[in-house]
């Protein structure tokens, strides 16, 4: 393995068990180091890429992917996604097999019963802060809100709906616009 | 929480798993891939009860890692063991990655129209009604005591109010809340 591939799993595998609650909390520190201990990219295209990994569909966290191919093409790519996933899918996998193994024991159900509070917290918590952070304005929230009372009372697929959300953002701010 | 893992339909093949957390994968502009699965696993296909589907989502939620590729391979698992765990992670995570590398080939081209911005806003809108429908579902599903809802509306001020690092608040408010459900169980249950 070149020095490059080896310094993109130094970089990533370590913050792939440091990832709690999604992959937003280690941004701040890839673009730490990506751009100012390494010096693989400027500040300007790690924030184009940030970009990218926001508009494309599947997790976020594939923005390491793209900086993978970025910095060492296609091999780059993949031991970049193998060192960033690869270690917590070991982990998760031996505790979805320990759960398998124990189903029905206490302190397995005082385990689900108890991070539950802390997951709805987590998720709410993230909405909040997306709702926030929304480009959009009160246009952009009040799709939010009615994409939210379709799913939770219509058996609609997620993507006419996104599909609808997109025409109708598009819509309303051509007309205000024009 | 006890029992088989089963929803009401019978269990996919391999194949058709792989499929179906593509298909997630690609189609999932806006993010919120969590509250996907809970429609197309639990509500939609009925693979998973909304009960086992929680229990995934907390353990996937606490434990280090993505959450989406733990809950795929959680949901992978539960339904086809462990070559159903490599569907669900290879499924949810390898087509978008050659996704997000065309899109990095293409994106300079993409920018120029800004038509593209706004679709995506549009589309990242109404993705946050999957975030908030899962929340909402889950939030419904904590029991009714007050332990439960004093460490809800914590963690969500914490993080959301406060921003604190989630790790420490997952780690200071994970270990309360579950010897207090432990406590909860032992005093209706005795061991």
């Amino acid at each position: 393995m070149s020095g490059k591939l080896l310094a993109l799993v130094a970089v990533f595998a370590p913050l792939s068990l440091v990832t709690i609650g999604g992959g937003q909390a280690v941004i701040a520190d890839i673009q730490r180091q990506v751009v100012d201990v390494h010096h693989w990219m400027t500040e300007a295209a790690f924030v184009s890429d940030f970009a990218i990994s926001r508009l494309a569909p599947g997790p976020g966290t594939l923005l390491v992917t793209l900086i993978g191919w970025q910095v060492a093409g296609i091999a780059g790519a993949v031991v970049a996604t193998v060192a960033i996933f690869g270690p917590t899918a070991f982990l998760i996998y031996g505790v979805a097999h320990l759960w398998k193994r124990y189903r029905g024991a206490q302190w397995l159900g005082a385990i689900e019963g108890g991070l539950r509070p802390v997951a709805a917290g987590m998720i709410l918590a993230a909405v909040f802060v997306l709702l926030r952070s929304l480009d959009g304005g009160w246009l952009a929230r009040s799709i939010a809100f009615v994409s939210t009372g379709v799913l939770m009372t219509t058996r609609i697929s997620p993507i006419p709906l996104l599909a609808a959300g997109a025409a109708i953002f598009i819509s309303i701010r051509m007309l205000f616009a024009g | 929480m006890q029992g088989e893992p089963r929803g009401s339909k019978p269990v996919p093949s391999h194949w058709r798993l792989f499929l179906v957390f593509s298909r997630i994968g690609l189609t999932s502009f806006g993010g919120g891939l969590s509250g996907w699965f809970l429609r197309e696993f639990v509500q939609d296909r009925q693979w998973l009860s909304e009960e086992e589907f929680l229990n995934g989502l907390a353990v996937s939620q606490a434990l280090p890692g993505v959450n989406v590729t733990n809950l795929a391979i959680w949901i992978g698992y539960r339904l086809r063991g462990p070559v159903g765990a490599l569907a669900g992670f290879t499924g949810i995570v390898v087509p978008p990655a050659f996704v997000i590398v065309l899109l990095g080939m293409l994106f300079s081209f993409l920018a120029r129209y800004p038509i593209t911005r706004l679709a995506l806003d549009g589309a990242a809108a109404a993705a946050i009604g999957l975030s908030l429908s899962l929340g909402i579902t889950t939030a419904r599903r904590v029991p009714r005591r007050i332990i439960p809802w004093v460490v809800l509306l914590v963690t969500f001020a914490t993080i959301g109010l406060l921003h604190w690092p989630l790790p420490w608040v997952v780690l200071a408010a994970g270990p309360i809340s579950v010897a207090a459900e432990f406590a909860h169980l032992r005093r209706r249950r005795p061991a």
